[in-house]
């Protein structure tokens, strides 16, 4: 494998990596504070995604209003998921909630399907995004520098909010005991609501820059990067903000490089994250992170 | 949600299956990728199905009803829309489905059933092999592997390939390794051979690794949803390479949704295509009913093949004299020189249709019809 071609995999793998880690922390953050693992993230970074596609065809927004725009409404829905579906809820087994999150997946899904219709889109990318830049042999996408910093950017925003806020003080101490932080005068569902508010925000960006990278939308496209994403939560520990971020990019990584190193093997990609998955299950079930309950989120 | 929506869909069927136990029209069965990755297909051929039954709605003096089930790209979904169709609706043939692997799940439940069934656009030898009921109007992989290997290497002079296969499709894998046996066959040399499944949307790591490897040209047996990102790809990748497919990339959005990194891609496809310098009445008929039926969007051979479909069975119903599921099936393996919007068709000792392969290549940002070859094994 030449220079050239390493260094080739490697900004693959951070593009991907760095996808997959904002994905993970909105999986991380609702489990951290409510123990639920809310399955209908992927569908929210799907609509974040599809979102921008209509504002840019069908209202004819420029592109930054679009981004916002959607980035505003999947924050929006992300928190109305919680009050329909997640709120009443609140203090029944867990299970429920969890089997309630698998209906609000699976009815997203179709409403897009009749809503989009299940023919993949195409994205229109603006053209500074779409033409590469060539470095000695390596042809950079200016897309594939701008994700992991604008992901890192979003990431430090988001450690912002939670350990130097009023905000953040509450998700925390909502972590740590929920009942206690009623007692105290925090207000409970409005931190949760943030919390989901923050998450789908954080999943609509992914799904953006998602659709920029890989430009088709369809409605079933949230289901493999949201479990991937999830695989990623767990590896790094789930309920761990900075786990999520290192199991993304780590994902990321042993998936372009098994295919760089044994091209034979790319068949079974997917394969591999489950592997992981399990392995992680088996020998460190609370994940990278996951030990330290100061971090859970 | 799948089963929901299936349990949906049964009972809607059931109430509609109860309301046409009553007269006895001829009932004909659909089972086709209605969502999910072949759902560009599947749309397409449902759309030449309808055509076709509107302008031929009755036969032997009886109505003709349709029933259309949504196979959802899936091989189990698929079968299950077949054990539906037999059991609930009790259709007496059944037209689908874009897909092999599909086809091929449902055509062992027909199979079993007694049912004859005509697929579309399903093309590895598989899917009809041992089968008494089971026929399609499309030719096989084998043929239009070979076909598409002796375009690039006779008439492109290519001399290494490359190829990237869908590992988890019958089809995708069927197709490379024809293409890959014409190829070498004719004296070309496969120089990388790579895999990923079903619903990737990242390839960058292959398309890195291939690249290195310098082929003429890349061949990627896919469907339509991964063939247009792979495209985008590995122009982003910088490849220089000729990329080349299957009948399973002929879509008339191809251009709208590939743009810039479609252009010069070139694929086989069944005999016909709006751009056909030379059409026969069957097929300058469909494209004039198309542009009446649909003024907004092209045809496509996936809809002519659906259409074909229909006609096929309804020729058989009207040789026989008989709706009947055995006589239906004894009249379609006995099909000659039928004229569909495909060319010519005579159904062969395997049930396939024999006809020749089309070439069609992106030019100028349009879908050029360049011609057909009749390839030798």
């Amino acid at each position: 494998m030449t220079a050239a071609m390493f260094i080739q995999h490697f900004l693959n793998s951070l593009t991907l990596g760095s996808l997959y880690a904002l994905i993970a922390i909105g999986y991380t953050m609702v489990y951290g504070i409510l123990r639920l693992i809310n399955f209908a993230h992927g569908e929210i970074f799907m609509l974040g995604a599809y979102f921008v596609f209509y504002g840019l065809t069908l209202v004819n927004l420029p592109w930054p209003v679009a981004i916002v725009l959607s980035i505003l409404v999947t924050a929006g829905l992300g928190i109305l998921v919680d009050q329909v579906a997640y709120r009443p809820l609140r203090d029944a087994p867990r299970i429920s909630a969890l089997i309630s999150a698998i209906g609000v997946s699976f009815f997203l899904q179709n409403v897009a399907i009749v809503f989009f219709q299940a023919i993949p889109r195409e994205v229109y990318r603006p053209s500074w995004l779409e033409d590469p830049i060539l470095i000695s042999g390596v042809r950079v996408l200016p897309l594939t520098l701008f994700v992991p910093v604008l992901s890192f950017l979003l990431m430090m925003g988001l450690v912002y909010i939670v350990y130097r806020t009023k905000a953040g003080l509450g998700m925390r101490a909502i972590s740590r005991d929920i009942e206690t932080s009623y007692l105290m005068g925090v207000p409970v569902n409005r931190v949760i609501a943030l919390t989901f508010g923050i998450g789908s925000a954080l999943a609509a960006a992914s799904g953006i820059m998602w659709a920029l990278r890989y430009p088709q939308l369809q409605p079933i496209m949230g289901v493999i990067p949201g479990f991937k994403a999830f695989i990623a939560a767990v590896f790094g520990g789930i309920g761990s903000i900075q786990g999520a971020v290192i199991g993304g990019v780590a994902l990321g990584f042993i998936e372009i490089m098994t295919v760089a190193f044994f091209p034979e093997l790319a068949g079974y990609r997917d394969a591999f994250a489950f592997i992981l998955l399990i392995l992680i299950l088996l020998v460190k079930p609370t994940g990278l992170l996951g030990a330290k309950p100061e971090d859970k989120v | 949600m799948k089963r929901f929506v299936a349990l949906f869909l049964a009972m809607m069927f059931a109430l509609a299956g109860a309301a046409w136990a009553a007269d006895d029209a001829v009932r004909i069965g659909v089972f086709l990728p209605l969502t999910g990755q072949n759902a560009f297909g599947g749309q397409l051929e449902l759309e030449g199905v309808q055509m076709a039954h509107k302008e031929m709605g009755e036969i032997l003096g009886k109505k003709i009803e349709l029933f259309v089930v949504d196979n959802k790209s899936d091989k189990v979904e698929s079968a299950n829309a077949v054990k539906r169709l037999i059991d609930k609706e009790k259709v007496q043939a059944i037209i689908g489905t874009y897909g092999s692997s599909l086809a091929m799940a449902g055509g062992e439940v027909s199979e079993k059933a007694g049912i004859p069934q005509v697929g579309t656009s399903c093309t590895n030898p598989l899917v009809t092999q041992g089968k008494k009921y089971v026929f399609r109007v499309c030719f096989i992989d084998p043929y239009q592997g070979a076909g598409a290997a002796t375009y690039a290497f006779k008439t492109l002079g290519l001399k290494k390939a490359a190829m990237l296969v869908d590992v988890a499709n019958d089809y995708s894998v069927g197709l490379a390794s024809y293409f890959k046996k014409s190829f070498t066959k004719l004296g070309g040399e496969v120089v990388s051979t790579l895999n990923y499944q079903s619903g990737d949307q990242d390839f960058t790591a292959q398309l890195t690794d291939m690249i290195s490897k310098k082929p003429d040209v890349l061949f990627i047996p896919s469907y339509f949803a991964e063939g247009a990102i792979i495209m985008k790809q590995a122009k982003e990748l910088g490849a220089t390479f000729t990329i080349m497919g299957g009948d399973a990339m002929d879509n008339p959005q191809i251009t709208e949704i590939g743009g810039k990194a479609v252009e010069g891609f070139t694929h086989t496809t069944f005999p016909y295509d709006p751009s056909m310098q030379d059409m026969n009445a069957a097929a300058a008929k469909f494209t004039e009913e198309w542009k009446k039926a649909y003024p907004d969007k092209e045809p496509n051979v996936n809809a002519a093949l659906g259409y074909d479909a229909y006609m096929i069975i309804m020729d058989a119903i009207t040789r026989a004299g008989s709706a009947e599921p055995e006589a239906i099936t004894k009249a379609l393996a006995e099909t000659k020189d039928f004229v569909g919007v495909t060319g010519e068709t005579t159904i062969n000792a395997t049930h396939d249709a024999e006809k020749p392969v089309g070439l069609v290549v992106i030019k100028d940002g349009k879908k050029t019809y360049v011609g057909s070859i009749t390839p030798e094994l």
